[in-house]
């Protein structure tokens, strides 16, 4: 077994672009249920709305690359104001659940063969990320072992990371984000001290979508192809087991938990089919083996939850009153 | 009027406290008219099914002074709290704030204008430290709008401001000591303290106290009871539901009295108290009598004896078997000193 390998492509995932775009969306998800109690089970579908609104403006409209992201951020902003106007004023619970068939929704539509011409159906669409290359500014060449196109899009989704979560810090701390806390804790308690407490859900609901959608793109880019396959539920639930093995309510956590969860599912691939081509284990095929992978990574996080349920960088005192 | 500023007085600098004018504007009646009210309710009902839970005809809140609003469970008092700071919606009526009608109102802009409320179950921010409970109160803050979030320089300032008020508000409630803590760390006497304390960082004209007094030990209920006086002097009007009587006779300047949704008695708490409708609809017959000794079970045994409405049914029903009673008591008493 190759130990040098295993681990490489492990430490290569640490800052692949798409443990980028799972943090990205993941801090949307910190925004949304960590600090304002906003239960989006519909994190994907915040995903595709960003690739599908970044691809169709490319493709169908020829847009320039920003106006396809100023595109791709307005359409977030809109779902997220279509799932909120009906639902921010009941309980969090019917969040979840229109969220959850939202979601559903956009990968059903894209999935249309009617659309084909648009959506590309279930194929999806490809060759949409000329224009992000084009402005690639690293001659090409070899930049710590990637070309530069690797390197470009590396660069891009961790500066994009970085700012999100500057910003997100510079929120939370701010009297805005005391308000969204206080909403999380008791929502009559905060409309009682005179806060409009829906229009904050609002704006919470808005900056997490447009993460999510920011999120999606990154996770495109670099595919070069969007596909709705990738935005099924089980991505919002992966996106949750980042952020809980972060710690909910916090800036890095999302961030940590993202590359943690790449690390272990790439480890355990590694280790698991190096088992399997030494014959230590025979009774486990490659495919198998892919499957277990995302079992270990559910144990992790069960055991995660009994031994540090505040996740990786949450505060154990305020789990102590949970 | 700015809500910054110290507390507006009117012209003649009245102290609230030794302030003896009459607060009805007439008659003491139910749903009579007040001389100077801060709030003006008319006609608002609220039904859950066929269950009218509040039906209140008139009724006018005195301002500046302390009013207590009692009744028996399910009297309503809650839900007309609900109503009147729009976290509920009646079925009819109108009902306004210092001039302003209330109906349609979103209940943040309720708080907004003044009136600031608390809630039966106590709700602090658990997860918040008690400063942050505080400066959660803090009004015109313009760090909470999103566009001005980012940028400390055009908050910072007034999050002093609010801070320095929160500490001066935390000294008087004597929680400055846990200003740090979670605010799920207090016990529930402290929750209290902090909820009161909060709802006057809005700096509010009329505080309302859905039972300050519930669950809270009696150490810590007089220092309560002062806190309430004291902001009266402060030149704020307060509406507090509250079940136990002495305290309602201690603070309240007016009670108003509700049973089934309707008010059936208002006036001051001496007044209040002695009117036989309250009395049979509240306090129930003989309240004055204290069961936890021998004297007063004969006491009552004697009043019984006297009170034709007390026999129902048998002729000697509502009569005690004093003998029997009194001895056991007496038993009770000694044993407690043998143990002691």
């Amino acid at each position: 077994m190759d130990f040098g390998f295993i681990f490489s492509s492990a430490a290569s995932e640490l800052f692949s672009p798409t443990t980028a775009a799972y943090a990205l969306a993941a801090l949307g998800l910190a925004v949304h249920f960590g600090y304002s109690g906003l239960l989006n089970f519909g994190q994907a579908g915040f995903m595709a709305v960003g690739a599908y609104g970044f691809a169709i403006s490319t493709l169908t409209f020829g847009v320039p690359f920003f106006v396809g992201l100023v595109i791709a951020v307005i359409c977030s902003a809109i779902f997220a104001m279509l799932l909120g106007i009906p639902t921010l004023r009941l309980r969090a619970d019917y969040l979840a659940i229109v969220t959850i068939a939202a979601a559903e929704i956009v990968r059903y539509i894209v999935t249309t063969n009617q659309l084909t011409a648009v959506t590309g159906s279930a194929n999806g669409l490809a060759a949409f990320e000329g224009g992000f290359y084009a402005m690639n500014p690293f001659p090409a060449g070899s930049y710590m072992g990637m070309n530069n196109r690797d390197f470009f899009i590396r660069i891009v989704g961790w500066g994009l990371v970085i700012i999100c979560c500057t910003l997100v810090w510079l929120l939370m701390r701010s009297p805005w984000g005391r308000v969204l806390k206080g909403i999380r804790e008791d929502e009559n308690a905060v409309r009682s001290l005179g806060k409009n407490v829906y229009a904050y859900k609002m704006q919470a609901l808005i900056i997490g979508g447009v993460l999510g959608a920011l999120a999606g793109m990154i996770f495109t880019l670099p595919r070069g192809a969007v596909q709705p396959a990738n935005y099924g539920t089980e991505l919002t639930f992966f996106l949750y087991t980042c952020l809980l093995l972060g710690g909910l309510g916090t800036v890095l956590g999302p961030v940590i938990g993202a590359m943690i969860f790449w690390v272990v599912l790439s480890l355990t691939q590694g280790i698991l089919y190096g088992l399997i081509e030494s014959g230590a284990v025979t009774w486990l095929n490659t495919v198998q083996a892919g499957q277990l992978r995302y079992i270990l990574v559910g144990v992790a996080l069960m055991l995660l939850m009994i031994f540090r349920p505040q996740g990786v960088f949450g505060n154990k005192k305020e789990l102590a009153f949970a | 009027m700015s809500t910054h500023s110290e507390e507006p007085r009117p012209s003649g600098e009245i102290d609230y406290m030794t302030d003896t004018r009459p607060i009805a504007a007439g008659d003491t009646a139910p749903g009579c008219k007040k001389r100077d009210p801060i709030v003006v309710a008319e006609n608002v009902t609220r039904s859950f099914g066929g269950i009218n839970a509040v039906d209140v005809e008139y009724l006018e809140i005195p301002r500046h002074k302390i009013t207590a609003l009692i009744g028996p469970n399910g009297a309503g008092k809650t839900t007309l709290f609900n109503l009147l700071t729009g976290f509920d919606m009646p079925n009819s009526g109108k009902w306004e704030f210092e001039g302003n009608s209330l109906a349609g109102v979103s209940p943040y802009k309720v708080a907004r204008m003044g009136m600031v409320r608390t809630f039966q179950l106590t709700k602090v921010m658990g997860k918040l430290t008690v400063m942050e409970n505080m400066r959660l109160g803090g009004s015109e803050q313009p760090g909470e709008r999103l566009s001005k979030a980012l940028f400390k320089g055009l908050w910072g300032g007034r999050e002093k401001e609010i801070t320095a008020q929160a500490n001066v508000l935390l000294e008087k409630f004597k929680l400055d000591a846990k200003k740090d803590d979670y605010a799920a760390s207090l016990s529930g006497g402290q929750r209290k303290l902090l909820e009161m304390a909060r709802s006057l960082m809005v700096r509010p004209k009329l505080v309302m106290l859905d039972e300050p007094m519930a669950g809270v030990n009696p150490a810590l209920t007089q220092s309560l009871l002062d806190h309430i006086k004291n902001l009266k002097a402060e030149g704020m009007t307060v509406l507090f539901v509250e079940h136990d009587m002495n305290m309602v006779r201690h603070i309240a300047d007016w009670v108003v009295v509700m049973a089934e949704g309707k008010i059936v008695a208002e006036g001051p708490p001496g007044e209040v108290m002695k009117n036989p409708a309250v009395i049979d609809a509240y306090l129930g017959a003989h309240h004055d009598v204290d069961l936890g000794d021998a004297e007063g079970i004969k006491e009552l045994a004697a009043e019984l004896v006297a009170d034709e409405e007390s026999i129902v049914g048998t002729e000697n029903a509502g009569i005690i078997a004093i003998d029997v009673v009194a001895s056991e008591s007496d038993e009770a008493r000694h044993k407690r000193k043998d143990s002691e």
